[in-house]
């Protein structure tokens, strides 16, 4: 339970980062709370030939509102964007999440950008972050690019970053002040990985509302519904059933496929009806 | 920038329980082991080595952090508190107490990184209800009480410190 030597590069900013990135391509992995990579590194499931620490780029833990849009620094901990008032104004259904991400312990050094590098299938922020449609900023030496959660998340541990990029932020859109929000989840011990997890929100438009459903721990990334509806359940059920039986949950001894599919139609249709409710 | 190539060592210096000092460490030296084999500081101890159980648990400048899921690298220049520390802590002489009283160890292996986050969390949080307290053990695990004893200790621990304050 000991990592295989590897070589450590502390960059101070993000482009000696990049630098190092583009220098040693896939043989390289990044570092920031060290929570997944840590385990991976400790268990030898990973043996990269260097590991590039980023903890000291201070420009990454930076959380900034612009205009219409939340940019949370990839480097931002678990537990400081949880007391953030900007995150708990712009973004209650992420601090809803979040609350179920680890445990105290964890939260003061895991990262926000560490959490979607690594993409587990079940983990809550890439699972908001898809549910409200945001964007990951990702940076290398030939540039920034934002990048949609449908496609950035393509399975299990496995993201459309390129070997010489980087996570730097997530960006999410502002919630609108009476936005409804919902966020279950369930699981074996609190702070676990999620068996399934679900988000939903649901905002005023005129006579109809616009709704949002994220799925967590049903496929091998996050899925999600989004929609317009007069209030009516009917048609979301529907909805909520066609992406339940599309899905091809895991089959392993944490639960079955049939209970996972049966957990997402319970937990999607009620956080996504708790969500149209309190709309206001 | 520092690169520290793989298998050769640099030198780590921190300050520990409020006493500067220093070691060796590899690249991929966990701060654990550098606690324990570099400082000869034992208190601290090695479970799951995979951020899971909690026992390794220490103060990393202010903040709770899983030794075993960090570098001692990380540490150069860092402020650290282990169990060696909070042991000469005069305000936690009645935590110890109320943790021997109720029975909230038995054979003590989590018992260093609970108390860790114990005394970390009751500074930010100082009248904690048994919800509370049991959300934050949560990211412990004990296998010999249950966690009831503990949950009793430190309610009643944190309820005599709220009082004593008031007076």
């Amino acid at each position: 339970m000991k990592p295989a030597p590897f070589e450590y590069c502390r960059p101070d900013t993000l482009e000696e980062a990049v630098e190092l990135l583009a220098e040693f391509g896939d043989d390289a992995l990044v570092m920031s709370g060290g929570l997944s990579l840590g385990a991976m590194l400790n268990m030898r499931m990973v043996r990269p030939e260097a590991v590039i620490d980023i903890n000291r780029i201070q420009q990454l833990s930076q959380i900034d509102i612009i205009g219409k849009e939340l940019r949370i620094g990839a480097l931002a901990r678990q537990e400081h964007v949880l007391a953030s008032p900007d995150c708990q104004a712009a973004a209650p259904l992420l601090i809803k999440g979040l609350k179920n991400v680890g445990h105290y312990q964890t939260r003061s050094r895991g990262t926000v950008g560490g959490s979607v590098a690594h993409a587990d299938p079940s983990a809550e922020i890439p699972l908001c972050l898809t549910a409200q449609n945001g964007e990951i900023e990702l940076t290398s030496k030939r540039g920034i690019r934002r990048v949609k959660p449908t496609d950035f998340f393509r399975g299990a541990l496995i993201t459309d970053c390129k070997v010489d990029e980087i996570v730097t932020a997530l960006v999410m859109p502002v919630m609108q002040a009476g936005t409804g929000i919902a966020f279950e989840e369930i699981n074996e011990r609190h702070g676990d990985f999620a068996i399934v997890a679900a988000a939903a929100w649901a905002v005023r438009d005129g006579d109809n509302l616009c709704y949002g459903l994220g799925l967590g721990g049903l496929d091998d990334h996050p899925l999600a519904i989004h929609g317009t509806t007069t209030g009516k359940l009917e048609p979301i059920q529907e909805a909520v059933t066609t992406i339940v039986c599309n899905s091809e949950p895991l089959d392993d001894r944490r639960a079955s496929a049939t209970y996972r599919r049966h957990l997402a139609a319970h937990l999607g249709e009620r956080t996504l009806q708790q969500a149209l409710e309190t709309a206001s | 920038m520092i690169r520290l190539p793989a298998g050769e060592r640099m030198r780590v210096t921190c300050s520990v329980n409020g006493k500067t000092t220093s070691g060796f460490a590899e690249g991929r030296t966990l701060l654990s082991d550098f606690l324990r084999h570099e400082l000869h500081l034992y208190g601290t101890h090695v479970g799951c080595e995979h951020g899971v159980c909690g026992a390794c648990t220490v103060m990393l400048d202010g903040q709770l952090a899983r030794s075993c899921s960090t570098l001692a690298v990380q540490a150069d220049g860092a402020e650290l508190t282990t169990i060696e520390g909070l042991a000469k802590d005069q305000k936690l002489n009645k935590l110890r107490e109320a943790f021997s009283r109720h029975g909230a160890l038995q054979c003590g292996f989590c018992t260093p990184g609970v108390l860790a986050s114990t005394a970390h969390y009751l500074e930010g949080h100082p009248s904690p209800g048994e919800q509370d307290i049991r959300e934050m053990l949560s990211g412990h695990l004990c296998r010999c009480t249950g966690y009831e004893g503990m949950v009793r200790a430190i309610l009643e621990f944190a309820a005599a410190k709220q009082s004593e304050e008031q007076e």
